[in-house]
């Protein structure tokens, strides 16, 4: 048999549960599982007090660290609180959000290409963010008009209807998540289409400012993206979290999942419902940021070498793929590039590298 | 996870598996064919009469069979709207064809030309030709959008086929997953720069049949002709290769010929047609489905039935597109997802879809 037969996609080979004992409570655990995500973890506070500390006031790792906890003078302190941290936090919040997305929603719909744009998250918010910028502006981009109001507001909007009319769609007595993906496409492309038509309708400088945000960029984001985010992770993190063991049982299929006892449909609905949200609420802060959610979990699952991906670290994951791409953006590069471009500069070729290493054994 | 769904073992299949299409045994599939074909002739024929100036039939006849009828209407039909119809020919049955081949290799329903790498490698090509040598007509980008396809596909290729033996359909799909990332952030990077980049960009991104000559024309019908008689050789193939690379191997396929001369043949048929057109989804999306609710799975059957259907559904957006938006018109790709979408998703509601 040779080593790309699909059969070894379907027995991932998962490394042996260790039990753990306190007092009456037992459980097991896998040691990946524990030590990535704090692994994961360490590197993306590092990573973020790095990027904390770069810009034209460059401040050392130390120092930020300091600031941070409360130490550093006044000019560290309003650098590092008040100028630069609000970007980073919008970058972790919206990292944290794709990753955990895309987690649920390859895990549900079995397949390692779906992401939030499959379901049409970033198709419909970009149709209500191109719809304000190019029809809402009065000649101006819709900075002048509508300000950082106008557009947020119109990409959550589109980003979930459009999400929810796939799923609507795919509902029947259940959702299958080979036809939720088939129709997530379908309303996608249409989207995609809708969206380049009215950046032929529009004044090229319209245009280009839909060009940017379409790609997605953390440019001028502070606290008022950061905040309704925060918001939302509040309840939706939680949410995900609650859902790990059910998403554990849908996996091996809806027949199996019900005779574990799983209500299959309603277990799907929420699981879409979390991972749509999730996705919307990021897509409308900072701009469709595309490749986070496809690639994160996939990275997530190898890292763990488990058989799906796993949902804390992939939201880490995100954050540190955000944050380190911002970092990237912001100091390597001349020009201010949007970050979208630079998610998928430096992800995909490590997605490459790990498929031309071969490690193919769990594809989810 | 795509072959979870691909290779399901029988057990776990639901239990009446329709693997049937509608027609079965030779006579009525072969009949299926030439009322297809009457079709095709049928808005061929519409494609030339309709649009901002619709044109009667006969002055159509008159036009196609003497050069030398005096009138507009002559003009119109032989410098604009033949040379049109037949592009949409030759564009709708390569996108069709070239899903029909990818859904069949990477066995997933969503194999689309856009998955392996191709459109990607056009569009970042065409993007450099305007941005570093300022062309701006669609005959120029016609080598630039096949050498970037070309590039895309192949790139795509020799890393999802990194790893021993030959390419799985997952990690294909995954390399043209990755690689139309890379790409199309490159696009980005480079629309975001220059505007005026932006500006020829827009337009050629849409997906449209207007505004080609006749020479666009002669330029790519010989890639599409060789990509079509390649996608017919390759049709038995894939019946095997659809069993599994074990049994297609055990049987006596060479899976690696196979795949080559099946990627070849999407190569060619997508990135001429993308050259011509621009990126256009949907025909390769949706027309092997509705062909596969014909005729079942066999490759042998799919590939004729995808020509004619695609030619139908991409020629039908084309002049639905002249007719929504007179005295303007809305652009093929656009109509073909605006209208195309809905009637997907009524397909997969309705009916099991087919089996791969």
């Amino acid at each position: 048999m040779s080593a790309t037969a699909p059969v070894r996609a379907t027995t991932p080979r998962s490394r042996p549960r260790r039990p753990l004992r306190l007092g009456r409570v037992s459980t097991t655990y896998r040691v990946r599982d524990v030590l990535v995500p704090i692994a994961v973890l360490l590197v993306l506070v590092l990573a973020a007090a790095v990027s904390l500390g770069r810009g034209d006031y460059p401040i050392g790792v130390p120092d930020v660290l300091g600031t941070l906890v409360g130490l550093g003078d006044e000019t560290q302190r309003l650098v590092v609180l008040e100028l630069r941290a609000p970007r980073i936090a919008v970058a972790v919040l919206v990292g944290v959000a794709l990753g955990l997305s895309g987690a649920l929603i390859q895990t549900f719909a079995r397949n390692p290409l779906a992401s939030p744009d499959i379901l049409g998250v970033t198709g419909g918010a970009a149709i209500g963010a191109v719809s304000v910028i190019v029809l809402g502006g009065t000649g101006t981009t819709a900075a002048g008009v509508l300000g950082g109001i106008g557009v947020p507001a119109a990409a959550l909007l589109g980003g979930m209807v459009v999400a929810f009319l796939v799923f609507g769609l795919a509902w029947r007595q259940g959702v299958d998540g080979y036809r939720l993906v088939l129709i997530g496409i379908a309303l996608s492309a249409m989207a995609h289409a809708i969206v380049n038509y009215l950046l032929t309708r529009s004044a090229i400088w319209d245009a280009a400012a839909a060009n940017v945000w379409i790609t997605g960029s953390l440019n001028g984001r502070g606290w008022d993206q950061a905040l309704p985010l925060a918001v939302a992770l509040l309840v939706l993190l939680p949410a995900a979290l609650a859902l790990s063991r059910v998403l554990g049982v849908l996996q091996y299929g809806d027949e199996t999942a019900r005779a574990l006892g799983v209500r299959v449909p309603l277990a799907q609905g929420v699981v879409v419902v979390v991972a749509v949200c999730l996705a919307a609420f990021a897509v409308s802060a900072a701009g469709p940021i595309q490749f986070v959610a496809l690639v994160v979990p996939q990275i997530a699952v190898r890292l763990t070498a488990g058989s799906r991906p796993p949902l804390i670290t992939s939201a880490l994951l995100g954050a540190l793929l955000l944050v380190s791409s911002d970092l990237v953006a912001r100091t390597v590069l001349p020009e201010s590039f949007p970050v979208g471009v630079i998610t998928a500069i430096v992800g995909a070729p490590y997605l490459l590298w790990l498929l031309v290493r071969g490690r193919r054994r769990s594809t989810l | 996870m795509v072959h979870r769904t691909a290779t399901r073992p029988p057990q776990e299949a639901p239990p009446p598996a329709p693997r049937q299409g509608l027609l079965r045994g030779i006579a009525p599939r072969v009949l299926g064919l030439w009322l297809l074909l009457a079709v095709v002739v049928a808005v061929c024929v519409l494609s030339i009469a309709v649009g901002t100036r619709p044109i009667g039939l006969g002055t159509v006849w008159q036009a196609l069979i003497d050069p030398s009828t005096p009138g507009d209407e002559t003009v119109i039909i032989r410098e604009l709207r033949v040379p049109r119809t037949l592009l949409g020919v030759l564009a709708g049955s390569a996108l069709a064809v070239s899903g029909a081949l990818m859904q069949g290799h990477t066995r997933n329903p969503l194999g689309d030309p856009g998955l392996l790498g191709v459109t990607a490698g056009a569009s970042f090509a065409v993007v450099l030709s305007i941005w570093l040598l300022g062309i701006t007509t669609a005959g120029g980008y016609v080598w630039f959008a096949f050498a970037g396809a070309l590039l895309g596909s192949v790139a795509v290729f020799l890393i999802g086929s990194a790893g021993r033996g030959a390419p799985s359909p997952v990690s294909l799909a995954l390399a043209g997953a990755a690689i139309s990332y890379l790409l199309y952030a490159l696009v980005q990077a480079v629309t975001i720069r220059e505007t005026t980049a932006l500006d020829a960009y827009r337009f050629w991104v849409v997906g449209a049949l207007a505004g080609r000559d006749a020479e666009v024309l002669t330029q790519v019908a010989p890639f599409i002709v060789v990509g079509l008689v390649l996608a017919m050789v390759n049709a038995p193939a894939l019946n095997l290769l659809g069993l599994g690379e074990d049994v297609a191997r055990g049987l006596g396929q060479r899976i690696w010929l196979a795949r080559v001369v099946g990627l070849g043949a999407i190569t060619l048929l997508t990135g001429a047609a993308t050259a011509a057109c621009g990126p256009i989804a949907f025909v390769g999306l949706v027309v092997p489905h509705v062909a596969r609710a014909i005729t079942g799975p066999d490759h042998r059957w799919l590939v004729p039935y995808s020509t004619l259907l695609g030619v139908v559904l991409l020629l039908l957006a084309d002049v639905l597109g002249r007719v929504l938006a007179r005295p303007g018109e809305l652009q093929v790709g656009i109509v073909l997802a605006v209208v195309g979408a809905p009637f997907f998703i009524a397909l997969i509601r309705r009916r099991r879809l087919v089996q791969l």
